[in-house]
C-alpha cells in the first residue's frame, strides 16, 4: 500500500470531502472513502493541489465524520467496464448494478468523462425516425444523431410521452440494430417503475439499458450518471454500430445537483444561483450526441426537463434550448383539456428537421404540410386570442374557419391514444382533412399541386 | 526567449493550474504534465504564477513539471489557411482527425500550416537585393486558391534593407524566400508565413473612413440595417430566434474578400452544416466555390472552455492578417455569449469579484478591444483592407437588458435584433424592425444614390415609417377589433404586411430568393410602395378596400421575390409596370362615378 493509502479528511462539506496532506494527487481521480460502518462510497477528486484535496463524494457525505472515515486515492481516473451483456441490465450512477445482478465483467473500460468529439469527424442528423406521435412526426420530426428535448412542467405526462416514443420509434423501412439507454436523475421510484414496466411489456427491455438515480438516492451521483450513461451508449453506437436514443429525465434534477456541489465549493453564481459553467457543463452531455462520419452507428437524444415554474425564460430550459436542436414543449393548458399528448404547437421547434423529411423520407409536401399547419394554426391562435375580447360574432367567415381549425387541430392532431401509433402518412392525411377546412386561398405555404391533390374542399363542393 | 528552468504545478483547479515558475511574463505559453498540455499565463503572484490550460486538466497532478515556451499564443500566417477549418489555437482539425480519430486527443502539437505543401512564389516586381522595404510591405504573391492571391508581408515588427529575395519559383512554407537585414544589422530570414501573437491588434498606416456598404443580399439587413465594410455589428437573439441562420446566410452571400466563420462555443452540427454545404455553394460574385475564400474556426460547446476564450482572438488576427494583404474580410462570431461565459468561468476560478450575473468587471473592456479590432484601413503595404465583425450575441432568455448584450450594444453600430414573436410567427429572418438600428444609414445611402437609385434614402424611410404605423394600429386592432379602423388604416396595414411578407421575409431555402441583388432589393422595395401608394391614392377617391384586397396583383406581388431572380430584373420591371397598370381600370371606374355625382 502507498503513502496515498487511506488517509483522514479535515473537513466535509455539502458532498465535498477535504483531505490535507496527500500532494501529487491527479485531478479526476478514482476515490474510495469508507465510512465508519465499514462501508465504500465513490469519489471523484475536483480540485487538488499541494496542500488539500477536495473530493466529491457521489453517495453523499451524510453519515461520514472526520474521525472515521478514511480516503483512499485509487490512482486511476473515472472509468467504467462495457460490454455486450450491458443490455438489459440496471445500474446506478457510477455503473454499479442495481438489479441484484453481478457486476459487468468486461476488458473495455471507458473514462465516463468521454472527450470532445471532433467536429470534422460528425456528420449531420438526417434520416427520419418515426415516432408514431403525430405532432412530432408531422410537424418537429425526430432524426437520427439529433438532440431533441422535452420541456415539460411539475405534473405533466412527460414521462408517458417519453415512453411511448422509446416504445414506437422506428426508421422507415428500415430493421437497424436498435438501443435504448436510460438515464434517470432524481426521479421518484413510481416514475422509474413505469418505465421498467413499460420496457417490459413492449418486450424490448433486453434492449434496453437503465442508469437509474431515485429521488431519494445521493444528489451528487446525478452529476456522473449522465456522463456514465452516454459513456455506454457510444459504446453501443459506436463500438458496436447500433442506433441508440437516449433519455435522460430529469435534466433539472441534474443542475440542481450541479447548483449544490457549486455552492459547496464557493464557485461564483451567475443567474438564480447556477454556476456560470452551467452551459458548458450542459454542453458536455448533449453534445455526445451525433452522428460520426463513417460509422454505423448514430445516439439520437430526449433529454426531458420540467421547467421551474413553467418559465422556458428559467436558466435550465433557456440554456437547453440554446444547445439543442429544437425542444418540444408541453402545455398544461391543453393537458388541463384532457389532451394527450399536450404538445403546444408554437414554442415548439425541430430544427434539423429538414435533413429528415420530405420526397425519399417521407412525402413530398410534408415540410409545406408542416409550414402551412403552423402558420395556420398562430393565425388561428390570434384569432381566437381577438374573440376572447370581441366574441366570436364581430368575427368574418373565414375568422371563424380559423377558430375551428384551431378546435380540430387540438382535437384530430394533436390528440392521440397512448398506444396510437400513427404512421407518417396517417398524420399527413389527418393534416390535410384539417387544411381542407379552410379556403385554398388562404393555404399560401403550400404549392398549387399540393392543394390540387391533398384539398378535399374543392373537390366535395364539386360532388354534392 | 525565457531563461527560467521548468517549474512544478502546485495546484489545479479546473482549467487553472497554479505552478511555482518564477520569471514568466503575463500571456507566456507553459507546457505542463505528463501530456504536455499548454495553456497561457494570466496572473502572477511572487514565484506562483497560474496558468490556462487549453485543455482538460484531468490527470494533471501537483508536482509534475511546468516548462515554460517563452513566447505568448500566436498564429501562423501564411498560405493555406482559406478552405481550413482550425480549432480555437488554430491546430487544424483536419490534422486532427487523422492523427487521433474521432475524439480529439489531448496534447497534440500539429502545425497550422502544411509544411510539405509547395506555393507558387512570384516576387514583387521592382524588389531585389538593396531595395528598402519597410514592415508590412508586399515581398510577392502566392496564388492561395484560384480566386485568392495570398500578398506575402515583411512581417509588422520587421524593416530594412533586402539582401536577397528568391526568384520565381515553388516553395514550402519552412523555406527562407528573403533576407532582410534592419537597422541594427541583424539579418531577418524571412519565409512564406510568419507568426503573430494573437492578443495583439496587428499595426496598419492609419484608419480610414468606411464607406461602402457590405452587402449580404439579405434584405432585410442592406436596405434597412446596413453594415458598412469595416463596421461593427452585433446579432442578439433567443434560441430559435434563427441566429444561426441569419450568420450563415451572411457568410455565404456577403460581397466580401475573405469570409471567416467562427463558431466559438455553439453546435458542433451546426459548424458540419458548413462543412458538408459550403464545399457545394459557389460564389455569388465570382462563380467560383464559396470555400476558396472562406476559413474556419471552430471551438464547439463541449471543446474545452479556454480555447473558447482565445478562439476569438485567433479569428480576428487571421482577419488582421488578410486585411493587411487589402482584403475587405468579414469575420462572424458565433457566439460572443459563449466567449464571455468562457471569461466568467475563468474569472470565477480565479475567485474575481463578480460585477454582474457573475460576469468580471473587464468584460465590457475586454469586449471593446476585441470590436476595435474592425475598421478599414490604410495598411503598412500601402493599399486598403477592413475587417468587420459581426458577433452573435445569445442573451440569457432572450433578455437584452443582460451584460453581454448591454455592453455590446454600446460598442456596435448596427444592431440586428432577432424577435422571438417574428421567429415564432415563422417571420425569417427574424429582424425586428423596432429595435434594431444601424448608425451607418446615411453612408450607406451616398452608395445606395450612386449606384442603385437615387430615391433609396427616402422609400427606406417610408416604408420603415409605415411598419411602424402599422405596428401601432395592430395594437388597436388587438383591442377593438379591425371594424374599428378606417379605411385608409386598413390599408395602412396591408400596405405593411405586403412589405413584410414581399420584402423583410426572405427564405434561405428558397433558390431564388437566398440571396437578392441590391438592384433587386431596390426594385422590390420600389414596387411594393408604389403598389400602396396607387391603393391609398384610390382609397381617397373612395373605393372600398375590400375591392382593392381583391386585386390578384397583390399576392403576385408577395411573391414576387421567389419569382423573379436577380437575373430576371427586366422582366421584373416589366411587372413593376403590370402593377402600375393594375389600378388603372379602378381609377377610371371611380373617377367616372366621382364626376357623374358631381
Amino acid at each position: 500500500m502507498r503513502e496515498k493509502d487511506y488517509r483522514l479528511s479535515s473537513a466535509v462539506r455539502g458532498g465535498l470531502l477535504f483531505v490535507r496532506g496527500v500532494p501529487g494527487v491527479a485531478l479526476g481521480d478514482r476515490v474510495a472513502v469508507r465510512d465508519h460502518a465499514g462501508r465504500i462510497r465513490n469519489g471523484q477528486v475536483i480540485r487538488t493541489s499541494d496542500e488539500v484535496v477536495l473530493v466529491q463524494v457521489f453517495e453523499g457525505t451524510d453519515g461520514l465524520d472526520l474521525e472515521r472515515t478514511w480516503t483512499r486515492f485509487l490512482e486511476q481516473p473515472f472509468e467504467i467496464g462495457l460490454s455486450r451483456e450491458l443490455m438489459g441490465r440496471i445500474f446506478n450512477g457510477v455503473g454499479q448494478p442495481r438489479d441484484d445482478r453481478p457486476p459487468l465483467v468486461s476488458g473495455i473500460r471507458r473514462n465516463v468523462n468521454g472527450s470532445p468529439m471532433n467536429p470534422v469527424a460528425r456528420t449531420r442528423p438526417r434520416e427520419f425516425i418515426q415516432t408514431g406521435i403525430s405532432t412530432i412526426d408531422g410537424l418537429y420530426s425526430l432524426v437520427r444523431g439529433q438532440k431533441l428535448p422535452i420541456f415539460s412542467g411539475p405534473g405533466l405526462p412527460h414521462n408517458r410521452l417519453a415512453a411511448q416514443i422509446v416504445r414506437q420509434s422506428r426508421i422507415i423501412g428500415a430493421q437497424a440494430r436498435f438501443a435504448v439507454v436510460f438515464a434517470a436523475m432524481g426521479v421518484s421510484y413510481a416514475d422509474a417503475r413505469f418505465f421498467q414496466e413499460d420496457f417490459e411489456r413492449d418486450g424490448v427491455l433486453g434492449n434496453v439499458v437503465m442508469y437509474i438515480n431515485l429521488a431519494d438516492d445521493p444528489t451528487i451521483e446525478r452529476l456522473i450518471l449522465p456522463r456514465t450513461a452516454l459513456t455506454a451508449a457510444e459504446y453501443l453506437a459506436y463500438d458496436l454500430g447500433m442506433h441508440v436514443m437516449v433519455i435522460l429525465t430529469d435534466i433539472t434534477n441534474y443542475a440542481e445537483a450541479l447548483r449544490e456541489v457549486a455552492m459547496a465549493r464557493g464557485d461564483v453564481p451567475a443567474r438564480k444561483g447556477y454556476p456560470g459553467y452551467l452551459y458548458s457543463d450542459l454542453a458536455e452531455i448533449f453534445e455526445r450526441a451525433g452522428r460520426i462520419r463513417n460509422r454505423g452507428g448514430s445516439i439520437t437524444m430526449m433529454p426531458v426537463l420540467s421547467m421551474p415554474s413553467d418559465d422556458i425564460t428559467h436558466p435550465i430550459p433557456d440554456l437547453t434550448g440554446y444547445i439543442t436542436e429544437g425542444q418540444i414543449v408541453l402545455s398544461r393548458e391543453l393537458h388541463g383539456q384532457g389532451i394527450y399528448p399536450p404538445v403546444d404547437l408554437l414554442p415548439s421547434l425541430s430544427r434539423v428537421m429538414k435533413d429528415g423529411i420530405g420526397a425519399g423520407e417521407t412525402r413530398e409536401d410534408h415540410p409545406r404540410v408542416a409550414n402551412q399547419i403552423y402558420a395556420s394554426y398562430a393565425r388561428a391562435i390570434e384569432v381566437r386570442n381577438l374573440a376572447s375580447i370581441i366574441g366570436t360574432e364581430d368575427l368574418s367567415e373565414t375568422d371563424r374557419q380559423y377558430l375551428e381549425f384551431a378546435k380540430l387541430i387540438e382535437k384530430r392532431l394533436v390528440t392521440q391514444g397512448e398506444d396510437e401509433d400513427r404512421s407518417i402518412v396517417e398524420t399527413l392525411t389527418i393534416a390535410w382533412q384539417l387544411l381542407s377546412l379552410l379556403p385554398p386561398d388562404e393555404l399560401t405555404r403550400v404549392r398549387e399541386a399540393d392543394l390540387a391533390k391533398y384539398h378535399r374542399r374543392e373537390q366535395s363542393a364539386e360532388v354534392p | 526567449m525565457n531563461a527560467a528552468g521548468p517549474g512544478r504545478i502546485v495546484e489545479v483547479n479546473g482549467p487553472i493550474v497554479t505552478v511555482n515558475l518564477p520569471q514568466v511574463t503575463i500571456g507566456e505559453q507553459v507546457r505542463v504534465g505528463e501530456l504536455a498540455l499548454v495553456g497561457e499565463v494570466i496572473e502572477r503572484d511572487g514565484e506562483r504564477a497560474v496558468v490556462q490550460i487549453y485543455e482538460s486538466t484531468e490527470s494533471l497532478a501537483p508536482g509534475q513539471t511546468a516548462i515554460p515556451l517563452g513566447h505568448p499564443l500566436a498564429a501562423e500566417l501564411g498560405p493555406g489557411l482559406l478552405g481550413n477549418i482550425f480549432d480555437g489555437l488554430q491546430r487544424p482539425l483536419t490534422k486532427i482527425l487523422e492523427l487521433s480519430g474521432d475524439r480529439i486527443a489531448r496534447g497534440l502539437t500539429v502545425a497550422p500550416l502544411d509544411r510539405a505543401r509547395q506555393w507558387h512564389f512570384e516576387p514583387a516586381a521592382g524588389l531585389g537585393a538593396g531595395s528598402t522595404v519597410a514592415a508590412g510591405a508586399v515581398l510577392g504573391t502566392v496564388p492561395e486558391t484560384e480566386t485568392i492571391i495570398h500578398r506575402i508581408l515583411v512581417p509588422p515588427d520587421v524593416s530594412g534593407v533586402l539582401v536577397n529575395l528568391a526568384p520565381a519559383g515553388d516553395y514550402n512554407v519552412e523555406q527562407v524566400i528573403a533576407q532582410v537585414r534592419d537597422g541594427d544589422r541583424v539579418e531577418h530570414p524571412l519565409k512564406l508565413y510568419h507568426r503573430w501573437p494573437v492578443r495583439t491588434a496587428r499595426p496598419y498606416g492609419r484608419r480610414d473612413q468606411a464607406g461602402v456598404p457590405l452587402i449580404t443580399g439579405q434584405r432585410v439587413l442592406d436596405t434597412f440595417f446596413p453594415l458598412l465594410k469595416g463596421g461593427r455589428a452585433a446579432v442578439p437573439g433567443a434560441f430559435g430566434a434563427g441566429k444561426t441562420m441569419v450568420q450563415q446566410q451572411i457568410a455565404r452571400w456577403s460581397n466580401a474578400g475573405i469570409m471567416i466563420y467562427l463558431g466559438c462555443g455553439e453546435r458542433g452540427n451546426e459548424l458540419v452544416e458548413i462543412l458538408e454545404t459550403f464545399p457545394q455553394l459557389t460564389d455569388p460574385y465570382t462563380g467560383r466555390l464559396l470555400m476558396e475564400r472562406t476559413l474556419l474556426v471552430a471551438n464547439t460547446s463541449n471543446m474545452p472552455v479556454v480555447a473558447r476564450e482565445a478562439s476569438i482572438y485567433m479569428g480576428v488576427t487571421l482577419a488582421e492578417y488578410y486585411r493587411d494583404q487589402g482584403y475587405d474580410v468579414v469575420m462572424v462570431a458565433d457566439s460572443i455569449s459563449r466567449w464571455a461565459e468562457a471569461l466568467r468561468e475563468v474569472a470565477g476560478r480565479l475567485e474575481q469579484m463578480p460585477v454582474e450575473e457573475g460576469h468580471p468587471a473587464y468584460l465590457a473592456s475586454r469586449l471593446a478591444t476585441f470590436y476595435e479590432r474592425a475598421g478599414r484601413v490604410q495598411t503598412l503595404a500601402g493599399g486598403y483592407g477592413s475587417v468587420s465583425l459581426i458577433g452573435a450575441v445569445s442573451p440569457p432568455g432572450g433578455d437584452f437588458s443582460e451584460p453581454v448584450t448591454s455592453h455590446t450594444k454600446e460598442i456596435v453600430q448596427t444592431f440586428w435584433a432577432l424577435s422571438k414573436e417574428l421567429a415564432d410567427a415563422r417571420h425569417y429572418p427574424a429582424i425586428d424592425w423596432t429595435e434594431s438600428y444601424s448608425g451607418y444609414v446615411d453612408t450607406a445611402a451616398n452608395w445606395w444614390a450612386e449606384n442603385v437609385d437615387r430615391h433609396w434614402s427616402a422609400r427606406r424611410a417610408e416604408a420603415l415609417s409605415l411598419l411602424l404605423q402599422s405596428d401601432e394600429l395592430a395594437r388597436i386592432v388587438n383591442l377593438v377589433g379591425p371594424e374599428a379602423l378606417s379605411p385608409a388604416q386598413r390599408w395602412v396595414l396591408e400596405g405593411a404586411a405586403l412589405l413584410k411578407e414581399g420584402l423583410l421575409q426572405q427564405s434561405a431555402l428558397d433558390e431564388v430568393d437566398s440571396f437578392c441583388s441590391p438592384d433587386r432589393q431596390f426594385t422590390l422595395l420600389d414596387l411594393l410602395l408604389d403598389l400602396y401608394h396607387q391603393g391609398r391614392n384610390l382609397i381617397d377617391v373612395g373605393v372600398p378596400v375590400q375591392r382593392l384586397l381583391q386585386l390578384p396583383v397583390l399576392g403576385r406581388a408577395r411573391r414576387a421575390k421567389s419569382v423573379y431572380s436577380n437575373g430576371q430584373m427586366v422582366e421584373l420591371r416589366a411587372f413593376a409596370a403590370e402593377v402600375r397598370d393594375a389600378f388603372q381600370p379602378l381609377h377610371l371606374e371611380y373617377a367616372s362615378t366621382r364626376e357623374n355625382s358631381a
